[in-house]
């Protein structure tokens, strides 16, 4: 009887976590093809006299291991949506809303984007470890969007993070990729002791690890200072994971010096769950130590703290932005005060604002996305990405200088892109969230930002249409197959960032729809 | 029906990318010929009784759970604005017509700031009129870094960062505007009542942000070099629409919002208004360079439209409108010439140099059209110019008298330096080297073109038309004032 019992649920479980148990899969088996593949590359590379064969054999290589790891992707976004709508397992550990299962399904887009731009990213030598990494970053991306129990998040964040720090890392030939990896992961496993500790002392005053359970113990008893601690280094390892200022230091170097699939990963999809995931805890779990941000009606509590990180994000990522001649730096700066603009909807603390967040935190996720593969085309290209690179990018690839305008505009929050939507909403919702506009101090610093911010996105247009081309292109004769999904993939994002702004209303209502 | 100037021009915009650069002006003039045929269309069908209020004519759900609506409407304010918008889209087309260096971006930038403006002449949704309203920018920002001469990328940069500052404000007053009425529907927000006490700095937010865009004294100085740095067609685009559109917005937004707000701060509006007109003109009567004259020349006139939405009476209001029209059509025609009759023949801008070109016999129609323009500019009986600035200062003499007596002094400093750019630049004294006349070969071949001919015609009867029967316009534009909120 028990065995009966517990082979039903474990088949039940099997069929809930369906979407991370085909990822895991794929990621093995992409693993196992890139091990045969390079066997053979080896083989075909005995003789160093001849090394384009064994390029040749990598590029076959990571065309296979690519083309599984997108059908792996694609299959698992088919096994989100036949997921049940409402379902929970085991406290919390395992949860299905329609709010897990929609970013559930805008973290595999990301990471099939992702996938799509490795292809053409010539110096991986081994791509088949890189994309089960991938996979393995993502899954660790679901577990944290499907979960509302505070271990499963910390097993998830540290699966997500353990695998970006070797992904950050992993052009083994280029110094900075090395200083990018080593960079992250002393941040990243600083933040994760933080986040370690304040779950431990919320677990050791609440008794418990769920969410809901910590609500439910939060709301009755009165605030503590060891409460207060524990809150506040969970908040921030989340800070540090979304790259808020002052925890922002290791984001400029792993951005810069990642290679470029692995820095469009950590900025897209680890930044979309981890908003997700510290909406949950912040909202649902320290739901009743909200506090007040509000100029003059200050409450001790999250929010304003999350108001500061804010403040400081938005004031110091887009000021050093400014200074940036270097692309990938100036949009890792642009991430911080990104990531200020997005805690707008946090701090409001609203319905409104939660969907406002994840609204926002999506389009940036598939903006930068874009812009990352435009980088990547204009590295591989010209040898760099500075913006000096990018001159004249105008005249030798219009559709994707472009798309460029599409994306840097979409971050300045100019219309019609769905960047103007959702800062509109964003700031909406936190000038709605209290009823004597308490928060248009953090809405005018916030506005203020991204008039700055206007400035070095407008740079970096200047340099793709107005300036004369400094560089010559090293060699832009051979515009192979991987190219060319490249610049699919591109302009696929940036019609999405069009579209997304012209008609908001499906993602924006389905969000809203899912955070109740 | 007029809602389809938006589509044209925006399908315009994207059709024309799609095929080679050589028909791409083509392209253009056609989906321009289009907007102001439809805008003409619209104006003598509608019935006049119709456009005494903000009719709707497209109202669509847009991002229902945040009260987004598509919808927009018309009444005799707006359908003035989208006349003008729609002469001087084909004029600036026509003197672009020498665009022969990446012509499909350059139209396609220029068919986005037309549409964008026809948009905000329609939009009656705070939410739409702000995205068509940022929309705008941008792309006069390329058009002036890419195709620009003097200077370019610095004034570029300048209109574009004052325009978004301006841009900062009007979003901070519309999303108050918005978390406190919870709509965004501009009919609504008209019978919304905000408390005063929001009003009173609300409104000064709010219109301030649309001020920047109309050129208001002390923040104006991105207009004269923004004009001087842009293409010909840039700073007709930019002096003739682009502008008017800070202070339609204020007007059609800010003052209908928040009425006492006006009411409290319009004093404070008159007397920058009335300092920006005599200030810029005192400024324009020492440069040097043609098109800074013709910048600057702006700023003092959209001193007047301010000066008449600060009056807060149906007659000034409505002669602010009508001078909106009347500069639009007057500036573009100033530029057409100094930019493009001038600078492409002779390669300077220069009065000095100018004046010793005899250019009144080398280039006759381009005098002509000159003196017609400079007289208009002037306020010569006639031309739109005179009716617009007589209606304005009668509205102005019922509330502040004091100001009209500064602009009298202020407008014959405008006649001087118009005077002076005219007598410079045309019909300057002949000097020793006058050789330079005769021996310059591509003057002959570079005679008036019949686009530029057309294109000058077109403005010239436009300001002549509406200045010899202001009543054409007045009739429509003075029911839809008298009907908006603030001046009960």
């Amino acid at each position: 009887m028990r065995s009966l019992a517990s082979t039903t649920s474990y088949l039940e479980l099997l069929r809930l976590v369906s979407p991370e148990a085909v990822v895991v899969i794929t990621a093995l088996a992409v693993l196992t093809i890139g091990l045969m593949s390079r066997g053979a590359t080896v083989v075909a590379g005995v003789s160093p006299a001849k090394p384009p064969a064994g390029a040749a054999g990598t590029a076959a290589a990571t065309g296979w291991c690519s083309l599984v790891a997108a059908l792996g992707v694609v299959i698992a976004i088919a096994a989100v949506l036949m997921l049940p709508r409402n379902t929970g397992l085991f406290g919390g550990m395992l949860v299905i809303t329609p709010l897990t299962s929609l970013f559930k399904i805008i973290c595999l887009v990301l990471a099939f984007f992702t996938v799509c731009l490795v292809r053409s990213e010539k110096s991986l030598r081994h791509p088949g470890e890189y994309l089960a990494l991938i996979l393995l970053a993502t899954v660790g991306l679901m577990l944290l969007v499907g979960s509302e129990e505070l271990l499963m998040i910390f097993i998830g964040l540290e699966l997500l993070g353990l695998s970006l720090y070797v992904m950050a890392g992993f052009d083994k030939t280029d110094v900075r990729s090395a200083e990018a990896g080593l960079k992250y992961f002393l941040f990243g496993s600083t933040s994760s002791a933080f986040t370690l500790f304040g779950i431990s002392l919320i677990y050791g005053m609440s008794g418990s690890t769920g969410l809901a359970a910590i609500s439910d113990k939060l709301a009755a008893t009165p605030v503590q200072p060891l409460l207060a601690t524990g809150i506040i280094m969970t908040l921030i390892g989340f800070a540090f994971k979304i790259a808020a200022a002052p925890f922002h230091l290791w984001a400029p170097d792993a951005y810069q010096g990642a290679p470029i699939p692995s820095a469009t990963f950590i900025a897209s999809g680890s930044k979309v769950a981890s908003f997700v995931v510290l909406g949950k805890i912040v909202l649902v779990g320290f739901g009743p130590l909200h506090g007040n941000a509000g100029w003059h009606a200050m409450v001790a509590g999250w929010s304003p703290v999350l108001a500061v990180l804010a403040a400081l994000s938005i004031l110091i990522g887009n000021l050093v932005a400014l200074a940036q001649s270097n692309v990938r730096r100036l949009l890792a700066y642009s991430a911080v005060a990104h990531a200020g603009y997005t805690l707008l909807g946090l701090v409001a603390g609203s319905r409104d604002g939660f969907s406002a967040t994840l609204f926002y935190a999506a389009v940036y996720a598939i903006t930068l996305v874009g812009a990352f593969g435009v980088v990547a085309v204009v590295r591989s290209e010209t040898g760099g990405d500075d913006l000096k690179n990018f001159s004249g990018l105008a005249g030798r690839e219009p559709l994707l200088a472009g798309c460029m305008v599409v994306f840097m505009l979409s971050l300045a929050g100019i219309p019609p892109l769905a960047g103007f939507f959702g800062k509109f909403y964003l700031f909406s919702a936190a000038l709605r969230a209290d009823g004597n506009y308490g928060l248009l101090w953090l809405v005018a610093l916030a506005l203020l930002g991204s008039f700055v911010s206007l400035y070095y996105y407008l740079i970096v247009l200047k340099a793709i249409f107005v300036d004369e081309p400094s560089l010559t292109p090293s060699s832009s004769a051979d515009c192979s197959s991987s190219d060319l999904l490249q610049r699919i993939t591109v302009a696929v994002l940036a019609a999405a960032i069009l579209l997304l702004g012209l008609m908001p209303d499906p993602l924006a209502a389905r969000i809203l729809a899912a955070v109740s | 029906m007029i809602a389809w100037t938006i589509y044209l021009t925006f399908a315009g915009a994207v059709v024309l990318l799609v095929f080679p650069g050589v028909v791409a002006r083509w392209i253009a003039l056609l989906t321009a010929i289009a907007g102001l045929v439809l805008g003409i269309v619209a104006f003598v069908r509608t019935p006049v009784a119709d456009l005494a209020h903000f009719m709707t004519i497209v109202s669509v759900p847009w991002v229902p759970p945040l009260g987004m609506n598509y919808h927009l409407a018309v009444d005799g304010v707006s359908l003035t604005m989208v006349l003008v918008t729609g002469i001087s889209a084909v004029s600036t087309v026509l003197f672009s017509w020498d665009v022969n260096h990446r012509q499909r971006e350059f139209f396609f930038w220029l068919l986005l700031v037309v549409g964008g403006c026809y948009g905000v002449f329609l939009s009656a949704d705070l939410f739409l009129l702000f995205a068509f309203y940022e929309l705008v920018i941008v792309p006069k920002y390329f058009l002036i870094a890419i195709f620009g001469s003097t200077n370019k990328e610095y004034g570029a940069m300048k209109l574009t960062l004052y325009s978004f500052f301006g841009g900062m404000f009007v979003f901070a007053g519309i999303l108050v505007a918005y978390a406190t009425a919870g709509s965004l529907d501009l009919n609504q927000l008209m019978q919304f009542h905000f408390s005063p006490q929001l009003q009173s700095w609300a409104f000064p937010v709010l219109f301030l942000g649309f001020a920047v865009l109309a050129g208001i004294w002390p923040l104006h100085t991105w207009a004269p070099t923004g004009h001087v740095a842009a293409p010909t067609a840039g700073s007709m685009l930019l002096a003739g629409i682009v502008m008017k559109l800070g202070a339609y917005a204020g007007l059609r937004v800010a003052m209908n919002l928040f009425p006492e707000g006006f009411h409290a701060w319009s004093k404070w509006i008159a007397v920058l208004a009335v300092i920006g007109i005599v200030y810029a003109a005192a400024v324009a009567l020492r440069q040097h360079d043609l098109k800074f004259v013709i910048g600057y020349s702006s700023v003092s006139h959209m001193g007047f439209v301010l000066l008449g939405l600060a009056t807060a009476n149906a007659l000034g209001v409505s002669g602010a409108v009508l001078q909106m029209f009347s500069h639009g059509v007057i500036a573009a025609l100033l530029f057409a010439v100094a930019g493009r009759m001038l600078y492409r023949r002779t390669h300077t801008r220069e009065l000095d140099a100018l004046s010793e070109m005899n250019l009144s016999h080398a280039l006759p129609f381009a005098a002509f059209t000159f003196v017609i323009a400079s007289a208009a500019s002037m306020g010569i009986p006639g031309f739109s110019g005179f009716a617009a600035e007589i209606i304005i200062l009668i509205g102005a003499w019922k509330t502040y008298p004091i100001a009209v007596w500064i602009t009298g002094a202020g407008m014959v400093l405008v006649a001087a330096f118009t005077l002076r750019a005219l007598v410079k630049s045309f019909f300057g004294e002949v000097r020793m080297q006058t050789g330079r006349v005769s021996t310059d070969a591509d003057w002959n071949e570079q005679s008036i073109t019949l686009a530029e001919k057309c294109g000058a015609c077109l403005l010239m009867v436009a300001t002549l038309a509406v200045g010899l029967y202001p009543k054409i316009l007045l009739d429509r534009i003075q029911p839809a004032v008298e009907a908006m909120r603030f001046l009960k």
